[in-house]
């Protein structure tokens, strides 16, 4: 027994020496991770089984909350929100990084002070940044009426007219989003050999043809991966929609600003049904992995590697 | 990171005189409207209750009151500079941990064979791909069990812990030249020595780089606090906000006050140390 255990750690007293010290430095780490996030994981998929409402113990029902999850109306709006939120800020916010990022990437003066005020919004709480667009978008005294006024549009209330309220909370979260994936552009700009557009201007190619058959092929990759990070931070908008809705109707009035996320958050928080609402997380992870494993497997036919890349 | 920061000739070749205008003033016009709702906060914390709701908006005050809001935040929220203490404590219990538990295991994994470490080490990694929004209840169940709730072990401890830092350190560490560290340990250092006097002080750009992206996650969490504390003793600075915020009472100008405090030291942090942040999300492509 001793042995067969000494043989496991390594075959000199040397290597097992070596071997114990290894372990001994990643223990904390690893102890830890798996203790408070690995336990969590496992503990979704039981919790989605039983109905809890955390007074009484759990009971386990099998597949009733997912079979609630079908015929449930609040669920399908707020499946349905994430997916318009996600189609408003993923395009929204890799646009105008790589517009930002490219204009940027030009020889400027003050090029340093730009890419700050691009990247200052990155750094800022989205709680605090939330609470200043709910006053930027408030109808009658907010700075964005004062400056549509003259459009004549009238009295718009951004955050309580259910077709209106997915606008605000994508901006803030597009506004959010741009300098972090015009830094990661930038880099990737940055790794385009010079030459390359050197030949396609010999080979008479203009600006646009260059940026068209030079930058965005080169760029794919780096693309590849601000698109994928996009929609994973898209599908877990939260703070947001909190903080926006919190002074008219929590959620968006009849739910209409309500997210997969947020949805959880209440049908367990508010509503202490947190077997349900482990069932909606479950969704959530389950939507966000496919939706990823997608889009690897899609990316040969836009992505353009190197040969040696992979 | 260095070729980030550098100028660097162009490579889409020199503009003509109005394509460079057109550049600076779009340019100008995307950064003023990244810019404006900072200036936002900023004229709406000193007005006078009174310029709030003017027709047209004064986009600066006429009569600024900025200590005077200031003085009244602390008349709405009387803890408010407790919940600011409240996130320091919390962002830096976090962060000192992870620098402590990470840089550990990542030099564990870099540098050491043992049974079944590439097997822990993928284990680790797979974490990464859990959103934290799909644990976030069985997360406040295990707390709750622990009876941890409305304490800092809650807000600090798990936090403590990092996949995400795991693997940046790893990386940062295996490209130290092995032969380095080996001239340490003949001369009969011990692993700890030797982390601690060669590689630790050979990666502080990319410590430094990951500390700041964690100070940064650290002191803007909302949604986990929002959960496990409801008391007003272990209240973080971000649920202090929502706290006003959901207030309809709470008047503009003291909100955007409370907004702008709970910003500045992020700020301060970004403009002292920007190269870092830049490099940080250079360097994982991941926020966490």
């Amino acid at each position: 027994m001793r042995s067969a255990l000494l043989q496991w750690l390594g075959p000199t007293p040397l290597s097992r020496r070596h071997a114990l010290w290894g372990m001994a430095l990643v223990a904390p780490n690893v102890l830890g991770l798996m203790f408070f996030f690995g336990i969590p994981v496992l503990m979704a998929f039981s919790t989605s089984f039983q109905r809890w409402n955390a007074i009484t113990p759990p009971e386990f029902v099998g597949f009733a909350n997912f079979r609630r999850l079908l015929a449930d109306p609040n669920f399908h709006q707020a499946f349905l929100n994430t997916l318009k939120l996600l189609a408003l800020v993923v395009p929204g916010e890799v646009v105008l990084a790589l517009l930002v990022a490219v204009m940027l990437n030009q020889p400027l003066r003050a090029r340093n002070l730009f890419r700050t005020a691009y990247f200052l919004p990155v750094v800022t709480s989205t709680v605090a940044a939330s609470v200043v667009w709910t006053s930027i978008f408030q109808p009658r005294y907010g700075s964005l009426s004062n400056l549509l006024a003259p459009l004549g549009l009238g009295e718009v209330r951004w955050l309580v007219d259910p077709g209106l309220v997915l606008i605000p909370i994508a901006v803030v979260a597009i506004w959010q989003r741009i300098g972090f994936d015009m830094v990661l552009f930038l880099a990737g700009l940055q790794a385009i050999p010079a030459e390359l557009y050197e030949a396609a201007r010999i080979d008479g190619a203009g600006r646009w043809q260059r940026f068209r058959h030079v930058t965005l092929p080169l760029l794919s990759p780096t693309t590849f991966l601000v698109v994928v990070l996009a929609v994973i931070n898209g599908f877990q908008i939260f703070d947001q929609v909190y903080i926006m809705t919190l002074r008219t109707v929590p959620g968006g009035v009849g739910g209409s600003a309500t997210t997969l996320t947020y949805y959880l958050y209440r049908r367990a928080f508010t509503n202490s049904e947190f077997g349900y609402a482990s069932a909606v997380a479950l969704v959530l992870f389950a939507a966000i992995l496919l939706v990823t494993v997608f889009q690897l497997r899609i990316q040969r036919f836009w992505v353009y590697y190197e040969a040696g890349e992979t | 990171m260095r070729r980030l920061m550098s100028l660097r000739r162009s490579p889409a070749g020199g503009l003509s005189l109005p394509g460079q205008m057109l550049l600076y003033c779009a340019l100008a016009a995307g950064a003023l409207v990244m810019i404006m709702p900072f200036v936002w906060m900023a004229s709406t914390a000193c007005k006078p209750d009174v310029e709030l709701n003017k027709i047209p908006v004064r986009w600066l005050p006429e009569n600024p009151v900025c200590l005077g809001n200031l003085q009244q935040l602390y008349t709405t929220s009387p803890h408010f500079n407790r919940y600011m203490l409240n996130s320091a404590l919390v962002t830096a219990g976090r962060t000192l941990g992870q620098l402590i538990t990470c840089s550990l295991a990542a030099y564990g994994f870099a540098r050491f064979r043992f049974p079944g470490r590439d097997v822990i080490f993928a284990l680790c990694l797979g974490l990464l791909m859990v959103p934290f929004q799909a644990i976030l209840i069985p997360e406040y169940m295990l707390i709750r069990k622990l009876g941890w709730l409305n304490t800092f072990r809650a807000l600090i401890i798990p936090g403590t812990f990092s996949a995400f830092a795991l693997f940046l350190l790893r990386q940062a560490f295996l490209q130290i030249p092995l032969e380095i560290e080996e001239a340490a340990i003949i001369d009969g250092a011990n692993p700890l020595r030797v982390l601690w006097h060669i590689t630790l002080p050979l990666s502080v750009p990319a410590l430094a780089a990951f500390a700041v992206i964690t100070v940064q996650a650290a002191w803007n969490d909302f949604l986990y606090p929002l959960v496990v504390s409801s008391t007003p003793d272990t209240r973080v600075v971000t649920i202090g906000i929502a706290l006003l915020q959901g207030e309809r009472r709470t008047p503009m100008n003291l909100l955007m006050m409370g907004s702008f405090l709970a910003t500045l030291p992020m700020l301060a942090l970004f403009v002292l140390l920007q190269r870092y942040f830049i490099a940080g999300i250079s360097m994982g492509g991941v926020k966490r």
